[in-house]
């Protein structure tokens, strides 16, 4: 599943050189239009729950699912909900989809759910839902938009598990919860402190910025 | 803001419309919450029983069945079926012949950074503590934590004890931590340096719950050990 | 920059050359009593440590500019203070690879990420040793006694940790006076404090030599001395109140001033010129928040220390500090609304 959308992603983004519409609105989330790096939306889970690849990866798809399921109602109703009530109607809906992203997660694992805490409730909040169901979904057809979030959603996992990979191999020399380092490694707590998660995100902006200026001069 | 520049201009069928839309759009949105409470419900709850079982299977050595009981206004004992919210429960352990091993008692207490939850195995045979968990904790990880994973500290609860006097009403000597390396007595906790405030409050928690149930637990033994011969 | 008057008089003008460096070089001056203090009392650990922190500093910068293609600006004597200071508010044993890496930190990311010298919201050392404490808070927390026998001879064990790797622990840890005080109650006397013969961090067991550089700074005036005064003042007066309300819990003001690093603190780095306030009534706001914050964190807090957390709190407060006391322009009413 994960290799199918990589290779899509590679042959997507040649295509998308030229001009693939739907291709495009896949690849914009993953790459040009990144939600952290790019449009930087979403940090309060993007800095809090990124402590360890494991919670971010959980957390990213946790986020890529009431994602795509609200931006997949959003856009079917999207002829039926005055635009008076728009906002009230999406916030409902994605709420929604939270709750029951909770419940099933608390299904899964209670220790997942207990590392994630607070912050799978706080995805109704993630402006980056509200944002695409404003701006993308409620304009465009289902199949479109269901592009639009995979791309958001997956753009999004990626971006944590950025964090999240650095996060936990610096501060706990683990990797997924597998120990990659030596025993007498010395980890360096701060990383997995919040501070540590602000270094980590300035950093990867950084990095990623200057990647982009070169390639604009290139 | 598009809604108040508009308001004028709509009419009673547009406000309507806006009505049959936000009610269709809850009840569709209630459905799908109760549709998925209902499907994850037994696994979640099988799933939070689970976590606590294993706790208390961790705290109380060679136990293999387990019984919870509730502690009513007047300090007996009662057996329960399931979690009963509000109450103050134990949960004692009997092993393969029926016989009595343990009781769990959950405890917690203020930490370093947040509210400490533990849950503490207890031998009226020995008036020992056998065994201790730590089931919730957001202390600083490397430092405070610890409390969790330190197998010297954690070696203290494997016989801590926490004898009564010879009223019964009262603990000889309440546990409590002292500096790393000092521990000279079977009721003190060896601390951890560099986690000084995190393992004595440990000791405080241990200190005050020790306390308060030890002597309960003690006076109401015959109700745990009857309740499981009954069966 | 300083909060110096300009004084205009009539040619000719003589000039003295007192520039940034010249003032920094007059503040190494005043800290190399207590570094040597240090090295005498702790040993070739301590040296090694001010070594190190210092070169890190000094190379970090130098390879900042060189990279950011700029003059390097490592002949103004600023990293070498910072180097120093980070060096004297780490405890002697620590391992020499966390001492380099703090002190990169201190100028990358406490000074030349804002612009360099003149632009720093903190004082970098302070940000260099922040850093270090939440990410090695067991190795930062690590004592070791002062006076050994063979400290001339023989380095700490943990000094030459490998880099990445968790120090060792050689058995020998001495608490701090104030940890001491908050975790067993035990008070040390004032005259063992001042002379410096307690553990502590490099630099900040013998207060006297702390102050004697303080007064040398006072005097050539390459040091506002409001800063120290009003820091000192207000943790005294502060805990002196708590003292007279119980003598049992709370400790002497004496015990108070004398411990840790206020002196340290107060005397070198509340006093950054960068990050301080500009105005003199700004300034000893300034250094009363750095009191209040001192007491309060030693007294209530989880942590045995607070100096550093009070004078990197302060400092971010400091502009607002002199936005407050602003003087009202002549003619305009208090609340001037824009039109």
């Amino acid at each position: 599943m994960l290799n199918k959308t990589k290779d899509k992603a590679e042959t997507g983004f040649l295509a998308s050189l030229k001009d693939s519409p739907s291709t495009d609105e896949f690849i914009k989330g993953l790459w040009r239009e990144n939600p952290v790096f790019v449009q930087v939306l979403g940090m309060c889970p993007t800095l809090a729950v990124s402590n360890t690849a494991g919670n971010a990866m959980a957390m990213g798809l946790a986020t890529t699912f009431v994602l795509l399921m609200s931006n997949m109602l959003v856009s079917s109703l999207r002829n039926f909900i005055p635009k008076q009530v728009r906002i009230a109607s999406y916030i409902l809906i994605i709420a929604s989809f939270v709750t029951v992203t909770d419940y099933m997660i608390q299904a899964i694992s209670v220790d997942l759910h207990k590392a994630l805490g607070a912050f799978i409730s706080l995805i109704v909040v993630n402006c980056l839902i509200l944002g695409r169901a404003e701006a993308f979904a409620s304009k465009n057809t289902i199949g479109k938009s269901f592009l639009d979030a995979l791309g958001m959603g997956l753009g999004f996992t990626f971006a944590l598990l950025c964090l999240g990979a650095v996060r936990e191999l610096v501060g706990n020399g683990s990797l997924f919860g597998y120990a990659l380092l030596p025993g007498s490694y010395q980890e360096w707590v701060v990383m997995i402190l919040p501070a540590g998660g602000f270094f980590t995100l300035a950093i990867w902006l950084l990095l990623f910025n200057g990647f982009k200026a070169k390639s604009q001069k290139a | 803001m598009s809604e108040k520049n508009q308001s004028n201009t709509n009419t009673g069928a547009n406000s309507m419309k806006m009505l049959q839309a936000m009610v269709g759009i809850g009840i569709l949105c209630a459905l799908m919450i109760v549709l998925a409470f209902e499907g994850t419900m037994p696994r979640i709850e099988q799933n939070k029983a689970e976590a606590l079982e294993k706790a208390i299977f961790k705290v109380i050595p060679g136990m293999v069945a387990k019984k919870t009981f509730k502690l009513n206004a007047d300090n007996t004992f009662v057996p329960v079926e399931g979690a009963e919210k509000d109450a103050q429960l134990v949960y004692a352990g009997y092993d393969e012949q029926g016989k009595l091993v343990g009781v769990a008692v959950e405890a917690s207490g203020l930490g370093f950074a947040d509210v400490l939850r533990v849950l503490y195995g207890y031998e009226p045979e020995k008036q020992q503590v056998v065994g201790f968990y730590v089931l919730e904790s957001k202390e600083t990880p490397g430092l405070g934590d610890k409390i969790e994973k330190d197998a010297a500290f954690l070696g203290n609860f494997s016989a801590l004890d926490v004898a009564l006097d010879e009223g019964g009403d009262a603990l000889k000597n309440k546990p409590v931590t002292v500096k790393h390396g000092e521990k000279a007595n079977p009721w003190e906790i060896d601390g951890i340096t560099g986690a000084t405030i995190s393992s004595r409050a440990i000791g405080n928690i241990m200190g005050a719950s020790t306390e308060y149930w030890m002597p309960l637990i003690h006076k109401n033994k015959a109700v745990f050990v009857q309740e499981k011969s009954e069966q | 920059m300083l909060n110096r008057t300009l004084n205009i008089s009539t040619s000719p003008h003589i000039v003295k050359g007192l520039g940034t460096d010249s003032i920094m070089q007059n503040v190494v001056w005043a800290l190399t009593p207590v570094a040597l203090f240090a090295v005498y009392s702790f040993g070739l650990s301590a040296l090694l440590l001010l070594v190190t922190t210092t070169a890190a500093c000094v190379l970090t910068e130098h390879y900042l500019c060189v990279v950011s293609k700029k003059k390097s600006t490592i002949s103004d004597w600023s990293a070498v203070i910072t180097g120093l200071l980070l060096g004297l508010t780490l405890p002697p044993n620590f391992p020499l690879w966390m001492a380099f890496a703090g002190g990169a930190i201190a100028i990358a990311l406490g000074k030349y990420i804002f612009g360099g010298l003149g632009y720093n919201v903190f004082n970098p050392a302070l940000v260099g040793r922040a850093v270090l404490q939440a990410a090695f808070p067991v190795a930062i927390t690590t004592w070791h006694p002062a006076f050994l026998a063979n400290r001339f001879t023989s380095v700490s064990v943990s000094t030459f940790t490998i880099p990445f790797m968790e120090p060792a622990v050689d058995g020998m840890s001495g608490a701090t006076p104030l940890a001491a005080f908050k975790f067993d109650h035990i008070t040390a006397s004032a005259s063992e404090l001042a002379m410096g013969l307690t553990s502590g961090s490099t630099g900040e067991t013998c207060a006297l030599l702390i102050v004697l550089g303080g007064l040398y700074l006072i005097a050539r005036k390459m040091m506002n001395w409001r800063i120290p005064v009003a820091v000192l003042g207000a943790v005294f007066v502060l805990s002196g109140i708590l003292y007279l309300i119980d003598k049992e819990v709370y400790p002497s003001p004496v015990f108070m001033l004398f411990s840790g690093g206020l002196m340290l603190g107060a005397v070198f780095m509340a006093t950054d010129m960068v990050a301080s306030p500009i105005t003199p009534l700004g300034v000893v706001i300034y250094g009363a928040i750095i009191g209040l914050l001192v007491v309060v964190i030693r007294v209530w807090g989880g942590l045995p220390e607070g100096v550093m957390y009070a004078i990197l709190l302060a400092n971010a407060l400091s502009p607002h500090i002199d936005n407050l006391i602003r003087p009202r322009v002549y003619g305009t009413t208090k609340r001037m609304k824009r039109t």
